[in-house]
């Protein structure tokens, strides 16, 4: 049992983190073409929206809820000291939570029962299915049998996950937990593993970048005003790319 | 005064024959590839018609383009609020289907089938699912106005024409179709690039292609939709989106863009025209009355002094502002304003003009007594049953611009933003450059007449024989006048040349294979 624990909550996570990280650098700095949401609307456009928004919005939601509580564990705290403000949490997650799991559910059968879908599904999109449904079931699962976990998490897993960030692994506390629980841990770390070798790379470049750069891109191979000043032989200006 | 360079196009529409010779050299070249196969970065179409994708021209439908709201221009269906919440579902993407599916047939049935009671058929597949399919669909279905219930009706070019005017455009007998060849207009306020939340697609400097990067396209397909003329396509097995680049490699050796080499009825002009940039702003805030006149002014005159001052100031070579004086588009655009931009209420600066067709404005259908010129004729050469007489005399001068066969208001539509005078005046000089012509060589039209019909026109003699040769007569060279890309600058564009050059060669540094 403690083999076990130490594989999955102590091992698996450094794996998960070193993959995550080198693979994803390798395939962005050098396989620039293949980084890409590889969006299927094109071939089937009416059934996506039933899967991709719901999906989308509550992994949002919940992505950034799980960072907030691993980030800011006494804010979260703080937050759920009155009951009723616990509860709006909690039942907002959990909607967010059906909410994904729905759209990944339509997004499955969408996938499977169009042709013209199947040109364009590799393996690596059944297995992401598979570990996403599995992931979010848990998580349900989780949110409704073992409740108020965004209390437990901010003072049982935040501690874990601190400990693992700064290279002294601590699992006394976790490795106690409910099966479903580690279930879930070993989940979240498997998909972070599987990011730089499936088309989840996509959420690294969410284009923020967007956001405050001018509508219009002009570029200039050469400084196009210096280029021609007679004081600066172009031997002096390389080019940009070189 | 912010001078740059733009290679830009000119489309003779009385030239073109509608044989897409222009959209196989493309096809052959850049999109005969998994992905891309439905891709037409060069396409005709039949005008009426409704067009490559289906009622592009739609913008209720497909959100394209720029639109001026409360003086503020803004793109209809992309930007940063709406590009970046719609990123997980685009309502306005057109799909596969709004193109058509790809196919082939199964030409080996043809071969290896066994011997049996009837005669083997090459069954249609698609080339997406690879599966037998009923073509709905295929590039060009309505050519040549077939189908016209379903195609050339809902041309949405015709929707503030009235009903009668319709009729009469639909009327068996007087039918009549020109055709719309197609390619990127590399605008100078593009909106793919606005609408691309990757930063994917830029404007070149020196030249003014817009292109994709590859490499960074991530498939937010925004620009699918931002694009008004629908030129920006997504390639669904690679995940990218793709775009005509106007054979920039080609034109960085000097040559012309295949599409505009192959062109048999030698209707594409290709050259350089100076603008000012710090016009484009003002430019494309004005009302529609003065958006195409304004993206004219925009346009400088490679002769002054000033111009060129300030062009070689802004890194512009010398070669360039040389090609620029001789650059055919010019004289069609400013000079002789000949040529319009299409849809320029789309507020992208499109920087492909057209030259409005004349001849099937020009002739009518009259009908004539044929009994006594019947007469005179053997049985066997005889006219024709019916009395219409297709009539392209020049007897009533303008007479036949108000009784054109083919309403003035739908060319309106699609070159000068619903502004019949401007259509008008087009004709005029394209008419009276015929007649001019016809004093000269034929001489049965009488020197004040033609003198007469230039000046209503406002042109000179030369400048009408200017017009001619450049239309009839031009070769080659005339046609396109490609300034030096300075190949040793062209090469030091790519990126890592000094890696792979001894290897892959230039540009590419991946095998262009699919995600996963």
């Amino acid at each position: 049992m403690d083999a076990l624990n130490n594989f999955f909550l102590i091992a698996l996570p450094y794996i998960a983190l070193a993959l995550f990280l080198v693979g994803s650098i390798y395939r962005y700095t050098y396989k620039g073409f293949q980084v890409s949401s590889l969006s299927s609307q094109f071939l089937e456009g009416r059934r996506l929206f039933f899967g991709s928004v719901p999906f989308h919005w509550g992994v949002f939601f919940l992505f950034f809820g799980h960072l907030f509580a691993f980030l800011f564990p006494k804010s979260v705290l703080a937050w759920n000291s009155i009951p009723l403000r616990l509860m709006i949490l909690e039942i907002t997650a959990f909607i967010f939570g059906i909410s994904m799991l729905i759209g990944l559910i339509n997004h499955f059968v969408r996938r499977y029962t169009t042709p013209r879908l199947r040109s364009v599904t590799n393996k690596m999109d059944f297995v992401i299915y598979i570990v996403l449904i599995t992931q979010t079931f848990f998580g349900l699962w989780i949110a409704y049998n073992f409740r108020w976990g965004s209390s437990w998490f901010s003072t049982l897993l935040t501690p874990y996950l601190y400990s693992i960030f700064k290279l002294e692994p601590d699992i006394s506390a976790v490795a106690l937990l409910p099966w479903a629980v580690k279930i879930h841990i070993i989940g979240a770390f498997t998909i972070i593993a599987l990011i730089p070798f499936s088309r989840m790379i996509h959420f690294l470049v969410y284009p923020l970048n967007y956001l405050w750069r001018p509508y219009q891109q002009v570029r200039w191979n050469w400084g196009k005003t210096s280029v021609r000043a007679p004081r600066t032989p172009w031997s002096l200006h390389r080019p940009k790319n070189n | 005064m912010d001078v740059r360079s733009q290679i830009s196009m000119v489309f003779h529409l009385d030239k073109c024959i509608g044989c897409h010779t222009c959209s196989v050299a493309c096809k052959n070249i850049w999109t005969d590839r998994k992905g891309a196969e439905y891709m037409w970065w060069n396409n005709v179409e039949t005008k009426p018609g409704t067009g490559y994708p289906t009622k592009w021209e739609d913008q209720e439908i497909y959100k394209g383009g720029w639109q001026k709201k409360n003086g503020e221009v803004s793109l209809r269906g992309a930007g940063k609020r709406r590009g970046l919440t719609n990123i997980f579902y685009n309502p306005n993407l057109p799909v596969i289907d709004d193109y058509y599916e790809p196919f082939t047939y199964k030409y080996l049935d043809l071969i290896e089938s066994p011997e049996g009671e009837v005669q083997p058929t090459a069954r249609p597949v698609s080339l997406i699912t690879g599966e037998p399919i009923d073509i709905k669909m295929g590039p060009n279905w309505d050519d040549d106005l077939s189908g016209t219930p379903d195609y050339g009706r809902n041309d949405p070019n015709l929707q503030n024409l009235s009903a009668a005017e319709q009729e009469v455009m639909f009327q068996l007998e007087k039918m009549a179709f020109f055709y719309l060849p197609r390619i990127c207009n590399h605008c100078l306020n593009p909106a793919c690039v606005a609408s691309c939340p990757s930063g994917a697609i830029y404007k070149r400097g020196e030249d003014g292609v817009v292109l994709i990067n590859q490499e960074v396209c991530r498939a937010w397909r925004m620009c699918v939709t931002a694009c008004p003329y629908k030129k920006s396509y997504y390639n669904w097995h690679t995940g990218k989106s793709e775009k005509c680049i106007l054979c920039f490699p080609r034109l960085e050796a000097g040559l012309a863009p295949a599409c505009m080499h192959s062109c048999v009825g030698r209707i594409r002009y290709l050259g350089v025209l100076l603008y000012d940039a710090d016009k484009i702003k003002e430019t494309v805030h004005l009302d529609d009355n003065q958006l195409i006149d304004a993206h004219r002014d925009m346009i400088l005159d490679p002769f002054d002094e000033e111009v060129i001052r300030a062009a070689k100031m802004n890194g512009i070579a010398d070669s360039t502002i040389h090609a620029a004086q001789f650059s055919p588009v010019y004289k069609y655009v400013k000079e002789w304003k000949l040529a319009l931009p299409l849809h320029a209420e789309y507020r992208t600066l499109p920087m492909l003009f057209y030259v409005p067709p004349l001849l099937p404005v020009m002739a009518s259908l009259k009908q004539v007594d044929n009994t006594e010129d019947s007469k005179k004729m053997n049985p066997i050469a005889k006219y024709w049953d019916d009395n219409w007489l297709y009539d392209t005399s020049t007897e009533e001068l303008w007479g036949s611009l108000d009784q054109v066969r083919f309403p003035m208001k739908y060319l309106a539509n699609m070159l000068s933003i619903g502004d019949e005078e401007k259509i008008k005046d087009k004709w005029k000089k394209l008419m009276a450059v015929r007649i001019h012509r016809r004093r000269v060589t034929v001489g049965d039209v009488s020197q004040e007449k033609a003198d007469s019909v230039l000046r209503d026109a406002g042109l000179t003699a030369d400048q009408a024989d200017g017009i001619f040769y450049l239309t009839a007569l031009a070769k080659f060279e005339d046609r396109f006048v490609i300034p030096p890309a300075h190949r040793e600058q062209a090469i030091e564009m790519l990126d890592f040349t000094g890696d792979v050059k001894g290897s892959t060669g230039f540009g590419i540094k991946s095998k262009l294979k699919r995600g996963i």
